[in-house]
């Protein structure tokens, strides 16, 4: 491929505020009675003026804190113009210089702003008509811009899962976009590999109306194959707006662009500007939890857990906190402590969470430690058959025994899990481990 | 003697912009008569304003913000929502077909 | 019966059974009905609501004594509100066609807190359309005519509003003054208009013309009740986050009041004999024992070119929700002044043209502010003219709108620097047309200005005098 992929996204995350951005009406409008959740604020009725959500900003600050990104002592927002028939004031209220968060980068991919919004209504296509709902209009929303930084769909899924769980992990949003409480716009281009002193393409695609990971991921692809097939046609590329079609599993046309839109932008002189001092900042710092890819390292760290079961535990961030609960309340009981080391009782503890679903049995983290006490009570498999087992899957796993010795002590308890398998989970974790540990460091 | 002209393309312009339709007769006389404003208030650019920074509101208020709370009083029922106008479809404005090459 | 001109006179009339609220509204319906068609004046009468609530009033009265006052400020008082102001359930057109079918959901805060006093709405009075214009005759509902002499425009946008107070067809009335809307119409109608400081009065339900210019201002025919309505008006309502609580400020007894005379306020394009009414105005502030001290105001000769850049600018903006959607009709019933700001505003903040236009307007705001600043440190007031000219005549400047933009010269600077000004009465010319004066004062000043006002009408022995 003679092409490298050139990828910016704009990603819209609905924040979880009760309110709207600038309005007191819930921000919460999915699958709510059409125009039922507006008042003369959102629906831009004449008179009517906004009034700034401390919460929204809040939420963005700590998304902007979370990635890295500068913080700005001042910041206000501005009028978008542009007329369509969801916007109800013929303006956004938007930001534009000076916006909340600037820079930062996740999975060292550049971000170049966090901005906070409103939104518009929603535009429904009924037979010949266009239907309006304004429910969703004045609703917060964070927007995030990358640089142009992604060169592949792998990379751009990755970006956004991550900003997902991010998101989840601050509880600034759920960011679903099934729900469309995160949105995506892919802008994309290609650039010719042979041209060595790489400056960016001349034109961009914008590719919108993406609304969930597995649309993404096919969405981006299309586009990367069509605009490689016309570029290697010899063709040019339009810069244009276009959509996804799942049936014929192309992108299609939406809107030519003619040159750079006119919005006229503006201070918003109806809200005071925003001064966001240090103490601020500090005290929004100490509400950010540990994120996703801290909480991935110290699991590898403390737990030895393989990828995979850290992957599962991490991305939900209630099962992983109820997993820490139970180990906690676990390591306590002198029972569990002469049974096990940290290492196989997480292990245990994982496994009948993940296996199992033992969590959503015992709602209780304590109520598990008590279950799993009462396994082990019952008699494990004779140390005879456990030897048994060990020799066996050592012998069938001479590669992972390699692993092993070459420092990837992590394996361990993939061969505890295989030693369980034969032994239908009933073997002692302890005296498993004990034993492999035994063979495999002879 | 006008300096600074507005054409009839300028007009139109910001009339697109501005979501007006005008007619031929407006286009004449807004050129005209924008001119002569615009010349007017390009007196402006005799104030030497170096190092000045714009003053986009009088109050000096900062941060005004409101507590994230919903307030259902100031709520339109849906039927006050929708009584400005008579082109309504299930709960739904009607608006003129917008177009899209899906 | 002979309608009271004050609102003490009023609530004692009403207090001592001269005459019950319904009597006096029942005068001022019949008023209206005699004059309303010959001047354009109402574009809705409410009168249903307008007895109703009047007999309430002699209820409240009947049940109660004084101490009402102190609940219901406004009690049997009269109003009238310029178009612009959105009346629950009452049809609010802006002078407009475009909203000549609008029944608002809801009210402007100012109407709910005048109605919360105890105030009496008569009607909306017909109004500039979106409040564009100095003479009134840009309302899509024919011109107001100047109670005073039919051949003369009432001043504008808030046309109707003045008009109906100088009419005696309403008692007080609620305008906007964005560049002089409220001052200049009052000075044309022999009434005292107060535009406030930026930032005191809500301005939530109130159709939005310039968003940092545009203020609620009072008409009435004595400082004494302007004041009273400031009062009940002012202060958070927690929809404009632009406005504050503040505390009323009050002259030191022993102080001397100083009041400057800014000289770029005098001299070409001004009327003599307006100027002439100016200097008798100084000469008895003086003779009060008043300290007059000449100021400087550079900048203050940018003012029309300032605000033909930010009010259009801004009214290309607000005006954008007016697409027939979800109200109104559909922009093609925006009126030729309409489309002209709308027009001159998207291209001041068009691609290209920002940085010369808007945000250069911006920055000579900011020396605005300082010229005031500067003058506030050691004056109390400025005195100047409100209007160039005694009320012209109507068509007189129809044709060539930049004309008509300089009518705000002395008007608009109030409203970029965000400070309050009064419109102080003062007689009439030598054909009978009214003359007014205007003090500005810093932001918040608004009670210091009723004391400098209120000694010069004490002064002259002013008494409130009606058209009709």
């Amino acid at each position: 491929m003679i092409y490298t992929p050139i990828i910016g996204l704009e990603i819209h995350i609905e924040p979880n505020t009760k309110s709207k951005m600038f309005c007191a009406c819930p921000q919460d409008h999915f699958g709510k009675k059409p125009n039922s959740q507006t008042c003369p604020i959102c629906l831009g009725l004449p008179g009517s003026l906004p009034f700034t959500n401390r919460e929204a900003i809040n939420k963005t600050i700590k998304l902007g804190l979370a990635l890295g990104s500068k913080i700005s002592e001042f910041s206000k927002f501005y009028r978008k113009h542009y007329f369509y028939p969801d916007l109800p004031k013929g303006f956004q209220t938007s930001q534009k210089d000076e916006v909340l968060c600037l820079g930062g980068s996740l999975f060292g991919k550049r971000i170049n702003h966090i901005h906070l919004e409103e939104d518009a209504g929603k535009l429904m296509h009924v037979n010949n008509q266009s239907l309006v709902d304004f429910n969703r209009s004045g609703c917060a929303l964070i927007e995030l811009v990358t640089e142009p930084d992604f060169h592949s769909t792998d990379e751009v899924l990755a970006f956004t899962k991550e900003l997902q769980l991010i998101a989840r992990y601050l509880d600034i949003s759920n960011a679903d976009m099934e729900k469309g409480t995160m949105r995506l716009e892919a802008n994309i281009s290609m650039l010719n590999a042979k041209n060595s002193n790489a400056k960016l393409p001349d034109y961009k695609v914008e590719l919108k109306n993406i609304n969930s990971f597995k649309f993404l991921e096919k969405a981006i692809n299309a586009e990367i194959v069509r605009q490689e097939s016309e570029l290697s046609k010899g063709r040019k590329i339009i810069q244009e707006t276009r959509g996804y079609d799942e049936n014929k599993k192309t992108t299609f046309s939406q809107r030519v662009k003619e040159g750079s839109e006119d919005y006229r932008y503006f201070p918003e002189a109806d809200l005071p500007p925003i001064e966001i001092g240090e103490l601020k900042i500090k005290n929004l710092k100490l509400k950010i939890p540990e994120l996703p890819q801290a909480k991935r390292e110290r699991f590898q760290d403390i737990y030895k857990l393989s990828k995979d079961y850290i992957e599962i535990l991490v991305s939900d961030l209630n099962r992983a906190n109820y997993f820490e609960d139970v180990i906690a309340n676990g390591m306590k009981q002198p029972r569990l402590r002469s049974l096990h080391s940290l290492h196989s009782f997480a292990m245990t503890v994982a496994n009948l969470m993940i296996n199992k679903h033992l969590d959503t049995d015992y709602p209780e983290p304590a109520g598990l430690a008590r279950k799993i006490i009462e396994l082990e009570d019952r008699s494990y498999e004779s140390a005879e058959n456990t030897e048994e087992a060990v020799r066996q899957v050592l012998q069938t796993n001479p590669e992972i025994i390699k692993k092993y010795q070459n420092g990837q002590t992590q394996v361990l308890s993939f061969l505890i899990g295989q030693v369980q398998k034969i032994l239908r989970g009933s073997g002692n974790p302890k005296l498993i481990g004990d034993l492999l540990k035994s063979k495999l460091e002879k | 003697m006008s300096k600074s002209k507005l054409t009839k393309s300028d007009v139109l312009h910001v009339a697109k912009l501005s979501n007006l339709k005008l007619t031929d007769e407006e286009v004449s006389r807004y050129s005209d008569q924008l001119s002569k404003i615009v010349d007017y208030i390009s007196e402006l650019s005799n104030v030497d304003t170096t190092g000045i920074k714009p003053v986009y509101q009088t109050t000096g208020l900062i941060n005004v913000l409101r507590e994230d709370e919903v307030n259902t009083t100031n709520i339109l029922p849906t039927n006050a929502a929708l009584s400005g106008t008579d082109n309504t479809k299930n709960d739904l404005f009607v608006v003129k077909k917008i177009l899209t090459n899906n | 019966m002979n309608i009271p001109l004050t609102i003490k006179e009023t609530q004692d009339g009403l207090k001592s059974k001269k005459f019950s609220a319904v009597e006096l509204v029942d005068a001022y319906f019949s008023q209206i009905k005699k004059y309303n068609d010959e001047y354009n004046i109402f574009l809705t009468l409410t009168e249903d609501s307008a007895y109703k609530k009047a007999k309430e009033a002699d209820k409240i009265l009947s049940n109660k004594d004084i101490e009402i006052l102190s609940e219901k400020p406004l009690i049997g008082v009269t109003a009238s509100y310029k178009d612009i102001f959105l009346t629950k359930g009452v049809r609010t057109t802006a002078g407009s066609n475009i909203l000549n079918n609008f029944i608002p959901p809801y009210s402007a805060t100012s109407v709910l807190k005048m109605e919360n006093a105890g105030a009496i709405t008569i009607g909306k009075a017909n109004c500039d359309a979106f409040a564009h214009g100095a003479s009134g005759e840009n309302s899509d509902y024919k011109a107001t005519l100047n109670p005073w002499n039919k051949s003369y425009v009432p001043g504008g946008s808030s046309s109707g509003s003045a008009a109906s107070v100088s009419a005696n067809m309403s008692l007080v009335s609620l305008g906007s003054d964005t560049g002089g809307s409220v001052r200049q119409p009052a000075s044309f109608c022999n009434l005292v208009g107060l535009k406030p400081t930026y930032g005191a009065i809500s301005r939530y339900g109130v159709i939005a013309m310039s968003s940092s210019l545009d203020t609620v201002g009072t008409f009435a025919h004595t400082i004494d009740d302007i004041e009273i309505i400031f009062d009940v008006l002012r202060g958070q309502d927690g929809f404009d986050g632009n406005v504050i609580d503040f505390e009323k400020k009050s002259f030191d007894k022993n102080s001397k009041i100083k009041l400057g005379v800014a000289k770029e306020y005098f001299g070409k394009g001004l009327d003599s004999e307006v100027e002439g009414k100016i200097e008798e105005a100084i000469k008895i502030y003086e003779r009060l024992g008043v300290e007059i001290v000449e100021v400087s105001l550079p900048h203050t000769k940018y003012g029309v070119s300032v605000y033909y850049i930010i009010q259009p600018a801004e009214v290309s903006s607000n005006l954008g929700r007016f697409d027939g959607i979800r109200y109104g009709n559909d922009r093609s019933f925006f009126g030729d002044e309409a489309k002209r700001r709308i027009m001159l505003g998207s291209y001041v903040l068009s691609a290209g043209y920002y940085d010369a236009y808007y945000e250069k307007a911006l920055k000579v705001r900011t020396k605005m502010v300082e010229d005031f600043n500067r003058v506030f440190s050691h004056v109390d007031a400025i005195i100047s003219p409100v209007s160039p000219s005694t009320p012209f005549k109507l068509g007189e400047n129809a044709s060539n709108p930049l004309k008509m933009y300089l009518e705000d010269v002395y008007t608009t600077t109030a409203n970029i620097v965000g400070i309050p000004g009064l419109s102080v009465p003062f007689g009439f010319s030598k054909n009978e047309l009214p003359i007014g004066f205007q003090l500005l004062g810093p932001r918040f000043s608004e009670h210091r200005l009723f004391e400098i006002g209120r000694m010069f009408h004490k002064e002259i022995n002013y008494k409130p005098r009606v058209a009709l």
